[in-house]
C-alpha cells in the first residue's frame, strides 16, 4: 500500500477550479518532485494533503495517508496527523521560524504537541533531531535564536521541526529555492540523507527541473491544476512525450540567439572602489569597526558587451549595482561611465545617470501601484528635464512586446512576466547605453525566463545595449553573457570569458559554485522540441 | 461590509442633521421657556425640553455642529502637519532632522490633550476655537507616527528605487510615490482621530473648557444635566446617546474602510 495516494483530487475555491483529478502516489523512502510554474496547482495540492486549505475551498475524489481518509477526517484528526505523521518544510526560511523562540524550543514545541512527554524529554528530542539535520550541539546550541543563524541553518531548523516527531511523510514546498546554490546543494544531500535513514516519503514541489533531476524517484509535472505527466526520475528526461514537458524542459536550458559582443573601448570602468559601512559602536573609545561590502573591485565593461556578475548573497554585488548606479557614497576608487565620473561630490551626476538604467528582481514591488503604465514607463525622463511624449511611451511599450493601449492600464493588471516587460520598457525608454539588470530574471517561471531573455538579447542586437547581469543563477548567466565576473566577499575572485570560467574554474570558489549547481541531464541527440 | 454601511448610515444622519440646522431647526436653541421646563418627549418636542424649556432636538442638531466642526478642523491640522513631519522624517531616516521631529512628537504625546487645553484656555480663555487648537496639536503626532511608520516601509520598495534613479529627489518622491500608497491608511486613521475628536471636544466642554454658552454642545449639555439626571433622565440621555452614536458610527466606517480598502487584512467571506 502506497503511503500517500491521491486518485482524481478536484479542489474548487469559491467556484474556480484549481486543480482538476489529480492523482500521484508516494511510497514510503521515496522522494517525489512535483513540478511546475506558478498557478500550477502544486503547492495547493501539497496543502490538500495537510487540508490546510484556504475557505471556500471544496475537494473532491480521494486522498489517502497511509490508509487514512484525509478528506473525511474530522479537524481534531487533521491536527493529529500534521506534524505527526506529515511534516512540512517552507520556502521562506527567515519568515517560518519565531524570532522570539530558541530553536530547541522550536522544535521542541512539535513534539510537546503530539506526545505527552517531559520537557526535558522534548529537549532531548530536539536536540536528536538538530544533529540529524546536522547542527550539532557543540557548535549551534539549542539556545541559539533564529536571527544567529544563516539561511541554510534556519533552514535546517526547519526540517530538524518537521522531522523531529520522524513523520512518515515530508512535504518540501520550494524547499532551496531562498537559498544560496551552495547552500541549496546541501540541503538537497540532507533531504536525501533522512529518507535513506527514516525511509519516509518526500514530496518535493519546485519549479525548477534541475533542482529534481538525479533526486527524485519519481515526477509529476503539473500544469493549470492538471497533472500532465508523470514517470520515473531516471527515465523521465529521456521518456517525456507530453509537449508541455518538453517546452518547460528546453525553456530550462535556453539559450538566447545573441552575437558576440565586438572588442570596443571600455564603457563602464570601475577603478578600485570600496564602499565600507560603520557597523555599530562596541566601545566607547576607538573608531567603530566598519563592514567593507565592496573592497578593492576593478573591472570594465565594454561598449555591446554582456558582462554577468555573479555571487552569492551577502557577496556585496547589490552594493556594487547601487554605487554604479550613483546611489551609495564610496570611501575609495571611482567608477566612470562614458569617461565621466557617476558621483560628483557626494551627489549623483544626472547627466551621466541618463546613460544608464536598472531593471530589478522582484516585478511585484517594482511599481507604483497608484499609477498608470504610460507614467511608470515614463518616469527616467526626469533625468531629461522633460515629459515623455506618447509616441515614445508607445514605442517603448512595443519594443518589449506590448500594446501601446497597455498605458492606461494598472500595474496589478498584468501577470510577472509582463510586469517585467514593462521594467524593461521603462530601462529603455530614454535609450540609454547601460541597462543593470539586478537578478531580473530570477523571480520568473522558467518558460517566461526564456521569453525574457530572448527580448534582452533582441534588445542589446537592435539598440546596442550594455548589459551588467547580476544574478546569482549561474545556468542563466552562462546563456546571456560574454565574460563573467565571480564575487566572494567583496572581492572579485575570478574574472573571464563565460565559457572558460564555466569549464575551466580556476579559484576554488568558483569550482564549488559550479558543482554544487543542479543539472539537468545531457540531453544531446534527444529532440526536446527546441527549433 | 455591514460594519461600514452602518456605520456611514450612522455618520451621515449626524452631518445632515447638522447642515439642516443651518437653515431649520424645530425651535430656537436660544429661546428660553420657563414654563415649559423639564418636559420628557412628546408630540411637540420629540427629545422633549431642559431646564430652562429649550428644545433638546434642537441643541442637539446645532450641537452636532459644534462637534464635527470642532472634529474636522481638528483632523485637519493633524493631517496638515503630522503628515509632511512624517515623510520628512522617513525621507531622512536616521538623520538628525529626522531625531527633532520624532523627539518632538513624544514631547506632544506626553501631554494629555485636556491637559493642553487647559494650558492654552489659561492663556487665552475657553472657546470651541481653543478646543479645536488643543484637539488639533493632540493630532500631529498621531499622524506623524503613522505615516513615517508606514513611508518607512515604503522606501524601501524597489519602485522608491527606480525613482531615485531617475534622479527623483526625496520630496519629489515622498509626493508621488510615498504619499499616494499611504491614503488607505491615512483614511482609516482619520475616521479613527475625527471619532476621537468628538470625544475629547464633549469631554472639553464637560468641564467647561470648550464652547461657550449659548452655543449648544453635547458635552456641555451632559455636564449641565447630571445633577438633574434624577428628576428628567432623557435631558442626558439624549446627547449622552449622540455621542456614544456618533463615535460608534464612525469607528464602525473606519473598521469597514480599512477592511475595504486594505487587502491583507480583509477575509475572504465563508
Amino acid at each position: 500500500m502506497s503511503l500517500l495516494s491521491i486518485s482524481n483530487l478536484s479542489l474548487s475555491i469559491h467556484g474556480t477550479q484549481i486543480l482538476e483529478r489529480v492523482s500521484l502516489s508516494i511510497e514510503p523512502g521515496e522522494i517525489h518532485g512535483v513540478i511546475g510554474e506558478s498557478g500550477s496547482g502544486k503547492s495547493m495540492t501539497a496543502f490538500s494533503v495537510m487540508q490546510l486549505l484556504p475557505d471556500g475551498a471544496t475537494c473532491s475524489g480521494e486522498l489517502r495517508l497511509d490508509g487514512q481518509d484525509v478528506l473525511h477526517a474530522d479537524e481534531a484528526a487533521l491536527c493529529a496527523m500534521r506534524g505527526e505523521r506529515v511534516g512540512m518544510v517552507f520556502q521562506e526560511p527567515m519568515t517560518a521560524l519565531n524570532p522570539l523562540m530558541t530553536i530547541g524550543a522550536q522544535v521542541a514545541e512539535t513534539v510537546l504537541i503530539h506526545e505527552n512527554v517531559s520537557q526535558a524529554e522534548a529537549m532531548r528530542r530536539a536536540q536528536d533531531a538538530l544533529e540529524r539535520c546536522e547542527l550539532p550541539a557543540d557548535t549551534f546550541p539549542m539556545s541559539r535564536f533564529p536571527h544567529e543563524l544563516s539561511g541554510g541553518q534556519r533552514q535546517r531548523v526547519v526540517i530538524a521541526m518537521a522531522i523531529a516527531l520522524r513523520p512518515k511523510l515530508l512535504i518540501a514546498d520550494e524547499p532551496t529555492t531562498a537559498l544560496d546554490v551552495t547552500t541549496q546543494a546541501e540541503i538537497l544531500s540532507l533531504i536525501r540523507k533522512l529518507v535513506d535513514e527514516d525511509g519516509m516519503g518526500v514530496m518535493l514541489i519546485t519549479h525548477d527541473l534541475a533542482v529534481v533531476s538525479g533526486l527524485a524517484d519519481h515526477i509529476t509535472i503539473m500544469r493549470n491544476g492538471v497533472v500532465v505527466e508523470q514517470g520515473e526520475g531516471a527515465t523521465l528526461y529521456r521518456d517525456m512525450t507530453h509537449p508541455y514537458t518538453k517546452a518547460l524542459f528546453a525553456a530550462s536550458s535556453h539559450q538566447p540567439d545573441r552575437t558576440e559582443a565586438k572588442a570596443d573601448a571600455a564603457l563602464l570602468r570601475v577603478e578600485n572602489v570600496t564602499r565600507s559601512y560603520a557597523l555599530p559602536r562596541k566601545a566607547i573609545f576607538g573608531a567603530p569597526k566598519r563592514f567593507v561590502a565592496v573592497d578593492n573591485v576593478s573591472f570594465e565593461i565594454k561598449r555591446g558587451e554582456s558582462l554577468g556578475l555573479v555571487g552569492e548573497s551577502g557577496c556585496g554585488k547589490s552594493t556594487l549595482t547601487r554605487a554604479i548606479l550613483g546611489l551609495e557614497p564610496l570611501q575609495g576608487g571611482v567608477i566612470t561611465l562614458d569617461g565621466s565620473p557617476v558621483l560628483s561630490g557626494r551627489q549623483a551626476d544626472l547627466s551621466v545617470r541618463r546613460k544608464m538604467q536598472v531593471v530589478f528582481q522582484d516585478p511585484y514591488s517594482s511599481f507604483n501601484p497608484r499609477h498608470k503604465v504610460g507614467r511608470l514607463v515614463a518616469e527616467p525622463f526626469y533625468l531629461l528635464g522633460r515629459t515623455a511624449t506618447d509616441e515614445e511611451i508607445e514605442v517603448a511599450l512595443t519594443s518589449v512586446g506590448l500594446t501601446p493601449s497597455d498605458k492606461v492600464k494598472y500595474i496589478h493588471e498584468f501577470s510577472g512576466g509582463q510586469r517585467q516587460r514593462i521594467a524593461i520598457a521603462r530601462a529603455l525608454i530614454i535609450r540609454p547605453e547601460l541597462i543593470i539588470l539586478d537578478e531580473a530574471v530570477s523571480a520568473l517561471d522558467v518558460s517566461i525566463r526564456a521569453q525574457i531573455l530572448d527580448l534582452l538579447a533582441d534588445l542589446s542586437k537592435r539598440f546596442g545595449l550594455t548589459y551588467l547581469f547580476i544574478s546569482h543563477d549561474l545556468s542563466v548567466v552562462r546563456s546571456i553573457t560574454d565574460r563573467v565576473l565571480v564575487m566572494k566577499a567583496g572581492k572579485i575572485v575570478e574574472e573571464g570569458a563565460t565559457e572558460d570560467v564555466f569549464d575551466t574554474p580556476h579559484h576554488p570558489y568558483t569550482q564549488a559554485l559550479i558543482d554544487a549547481v543542479p543539472k539537468l541531464p545531457d540531453l544531446d541527440g534527444i529532440d526536446i522540441g527546441r527549433s | 461590509m455591514r460594519n461600514l454601511v452602518l456605520g456611514i448610515a450612522l455618520t451621515a444622519l449626524f452631518v445632515l442633521g447638522a447642515l439642516v440646522s443651518f437653515v431649520w431647526t424645530p425651535y430656537d436653541h436660544t429661546v428660553l421657556e420657563i414654563t415649559n421646563k423639564l418636559k420628557p418627549p412628546n408630540g411637540d418636542h420629540w427629545f422633549g425640553t431642559d431646564q430652562y424649556g429649550r428644545d433638546i432636538l434642537s441643541m442637539i442638531m446645532v450641537g452636532a455642529r459644534t462637534s464635527i466642526a470642532v472634529a474636522i478642523v481638528a483632523v485637519g491640522i493633524g493631517i496638515g502637519l503630522g503628515v509632511p513631519l512624517g515623510l520628512t522624517a522617513a525621507a531622512w531616516n536616521g538623520s538628525v532632522l529626522d531625531e527633532i521631529i520624532m523627539r518632538s512628537n513624544d514631547l506632544i504625546f506626553a501631554f494629555p490633550s485636556l491637559l493642553i487645553a487647559i494650558m492654552i484656555t489659561a492663556v487665552y480663555g475657553p472657546s470651541a476655537f481653543n478646543a479645536i487648537i488643543a484637539i488639533g496639536i493632540f493630532n500631529i503626532p498621531v499622524f506623524a507616527r503613522v505615516t513615517r511608520g508606514a513611508a518607512l516601509s515604503l522606501w524601501t520598495r524597489d519602485y522608491v528605487l527606480a525613482a531615485r534613479v531617475s534622479g527623483k529627489g526625496a520630496a519629489r518622491i515622498s509626493f508621488e510615490h510615498i504619499l499616494p500608497n499611504l491614503m488607505n491608511l491615512l483614511i482609516v486613521q482619520g475616521t479613527i482621530q475625527f471619532s476621537l475628536g468628538i470625544l475629547a471636544e464633549a469631554a472639553l466642554s464637560y468641564v467647561g473648557l470648550g464652547a461657550q454658552p449659548p452655543t449648544p454642545s453635547w458635552g456641555r449639555m451632559l455636564a449641565e444635566s447630571q445633577t438633574l439626571f434624577m428628576l428628567a433622565p432623557h435631558i442626558t440621555l439624549f446627547p449622552g446617546f449622540a455621542i456614544l452614536l456618533t463615535v460608534l458610527g464612525l469607528n464602525l466606517a473606519g473598521d469597514g474602510l480599512r477592511d475595504l480598502l486594505d487587502p491583507k487584512l480583509r477575509r475572504v467571506a465563508r
